[in-house]
């Protein structure tokens, strides 16, 4: 370990772990982010989070009161932001799983530093993407009986035949195997919080989460098993996600929404938005909590490369939109192209080209791969690229639909600002809170990559 | 003394020490052993002869209970309680069951892989034996133990210890039950 730095191989990518690394200093370090004393920045961070969160509260309950007329919607555009912000959360939370379910059947080992954060990211994107279609009933406590299956006192049951319950149970399942992706891949984490943490409550809220574990070699032989196998159900399952989401709007007739295309493109659409999300947090969380160690220039240049691929992907779908209102010769479709691309909305779709497939031809760049700052720059401009995608997904096809008569314009309220912005608030508020208290990188993996390397480190030294 | 223990708990360098170590002890014909270690070690539980996959076999129960009560309730729902004619279609119109279908198949999997796990592994468990030594603690951080259990047939409290000791074991403890 102490021997100088190797030179360069260009055929090698860099490492997925700074030099010098032992179990010991692995532990020390990540624990410490949990162990250590509050640090100030930290307080600043939640109060500003949790001061926008206020937003959510005050919007959830003046939609409580008031119903659903104090949002922009209107017929025609019966769907409005509730259904926009859905698909970008549930969006967003798709490269949780994509990077802690696929990657680890890949066995891409870069995975293991940004597993953890962005599981918890899943996790509280599709809390607050759950949030809109509740809220979007406006007495979601009377929406039970269409969503859920139970027998009810009127004795009817859900609609199994509509996406929209498709959806219901998707979002459900998808939840719900997050959490427990998530909380098996903490266990071993929390028995090592058990051990270090120096206050007695927290030492016996880490050891009940820890439930007993000792890291036993039985233990760990079922465990990689029971792991392997989540990543494997949870692999169609993302995928199977978002194709339903897509499928709330493809099964139906609106111009722009029928279409084979929906499920891939979304699909690639949410892989896109999920990763910038990922480096949208976790290119300031390396910063501050000087983590460049385990989130190097591998992860950076990987991520840039997936961001790339799948933007390619989502340029592709509109192109093909593009296509399709052409070839299918319906004057629907084609008026609906038309007025996607130059009518009212054409500033929206422009700036939804900017962001999405423009400006992250930047990622070809190396360079730009490379740069914590430029990363960030282009993760933002992607995260508002692929909401606009579905505000132009979801409004420019509603607002003029098949008669001139019902045609009108769509214009958003400050209470769907609110309650948006409340969801980034209750999102901020909940990954700043998760930072603290829960192991923020993989800490067991991370000793597995520690001793890969003296592995390796051995074998090429053998070599010489 | 040694009905006393529940065994010994000796401690190693690293992962291939420790490896090494279970390798030796099960060759010498010790059966009730565990290790433990911060990360999972490649071969380490096959080397001490437990090596049969039972959580597979759980998963895949559960994927299949879990289908086939996700086709059973739309089927329940759809054409025997609640039969609904939608545009003349058929009431069972199985290709639009089949999300519900393959979602819950995948959730009922993922609670049978994380339960299955936590029972085969008889977790949770608040108290174990190889707690009561204070060293253990490390065993989450960065310290890769063998504990040579008391009921083994071939323990012996000082031949065992040397047995151990041979092994080049850092530190030897012993384990109160």
């Amino acid at each position: 370990m102490g021997s100088p730095a190797p030179i360069k191989d260009p055929t090698m990518p860099a490492p997925v772990l700074g030099p010098g690394q032992t179990y010991t200093t692995v532990t020390q370090k990540l624990s410490a982010i949990i162990t250590s004393r509050t640090p100030l920045g930290w307080i600043a961070a939640m109060l500003i989070a949790g001061a926008i969160l206020q937003l959510l509260m005050l919007s959830a309950t003046w939609l409580l009161i008031k119903g659903t007329g104090i949002w922009g919607l209107n017929i025609p555009v019966g769907w409005g932001w509730a259904i926009i912000n859905f698909v970008w959360w549930i969006g967003i939370g798709h490269a949780g799983t994509l990077i802690s379910a696929i990657l680890l059947l890949m066995r891409q080992q870069w995975r293991n530093s940004i597993n953890r954060f962005a599981e918890a990211m899943t996790i509280f994107a599709v809390m607050c993407a759950g949030m809109f279609p509740l809220l979007h009933t406006g007495r979601p406590w009377v929406a039970a009986y269409w969503l859920l299956p139970y027998p009810n006192t009127m004795s009817v049951w859900p609609q199994f035949r509509s996406p929209l319950i498709w959806d219901v149970f998707a979002v459900g399942t998808y939840f719900t195997v997050s959490l427990i992706f998530w909380y098996l891949g903490l266990i071993p984490d929390f028995a090592t919080l058990r051990d270090k943490a120096k206050h007695k409550i927290s030492q016996i809220i880490y050891g009940v989460l820890s439930m007993g574990w000792r890291g036993s070699a039985k233990h760990w032989f079922n465990y990689e098993m029971a792991s392997l196998l989540l990543a494997g159900v949870s692999t169609p399952l993302v995928l199977s996600v978002h194709s339903i989401v897509s499928l709330d709007f493809s099964v139906g007739l609106i111009p722009g929404w029928h279409a084979t295309i929906f499920p891939p493109y979304f699909v690639a659409g949410a892989v896109y938005a999920g990763f910038a999300m990922v480096l949208t947090l976790g290119l300031p969380i390396r910063y501050f909590y000087g983590l460049h160690d385990y989130i190097t220039d591998r992860h950076l240049n990987n991520m840039g490369k997936v961001m790339l691929a799948t933007g390619l992907i989502v340029a592709y779908g509109y192109a093909m939109e593009q296509f399709f209102a052409w070839y299918s010769a319906s004057p629907y479709e084609g008026y609906m192209m038309q007025n996607r691309t130059f009518g009212p909305y054409s500033g929206t779709y422009w700036s939804l080209i900017l962001c999405n497939v423009a400006i992250p031809q930047l990622l070809w760049i190396k360079q730009v791969r490379l740069s914590p700052l430029g990363l960030f720059i282009i993760s933002m401009f992607i995260n508002v690229g692929m909401w606009l995608e579905r505000f132009i997904i979801v409004v420019t096809s509603l607002h003029r639909d098949f008669m001139p008569s019902s045609w009108d314009m769509y214009h958003s309220t400050p209470w769907d600002w609110g309650l948006y912005a409340g969801t980034i608030g209750f999102f901020l508020f909940m990954m700043i809170l998760f930072i603290r208290v829960m192991p923020v990188i993989n800490i067991f993996e991370i000793r597995q990559l520690v001793a890969n390397k003296s592995e390796h480190a051995e074998t090429a030294s053998a070599d010489d | 003394m040694a009905e006393n223990l529940y065994g010994l708990l000796a401690e190693f360098d690293g992962p291939d020490e420790l490896l090494k170590a279970a390798k030796d002890a099960y060759a010498d014909g010790y059966r009730k052993m565990d290790a433990y270690s911060p990360m999972p070690i490649h071969d380490l539980s096959e080397s001490m002869g437990y090596d049969k996959h039972r959580v597979p076999i759980i998963v895949l129960i559960c994927a299949l209970l879990g289908a086939s009560s996700g086709f059973g309730l739309q089927y329940w729902v759809s054409v025997i309680d609640y039969p609904l004619n939608v545009g003349g279609r058929p009431l069972l119109s199985w290709p639009s069951f089949i999300p519900v279908t393959f979602e819950l198949g995948v959730l009922f999997s993922a609670f049978g892989a994380l339960i299955g796990m936590l029972i085969l592994n008889g977790l949770p468990r608040p108290y174990h034996p190889v707690f009561n030594v204070p060293n253990f603690e490390r065993a989450s951080g960065d310290g890769f133990f063998l504990c040579i259990e008391a009921e083994d047939s071939k323990f012996d409290i000082s031949e065992t210890r040397a047995f151990l000791e041979s092994l080049k074991a850092k530190k030897v403890d012993d384990v109160e039950p």
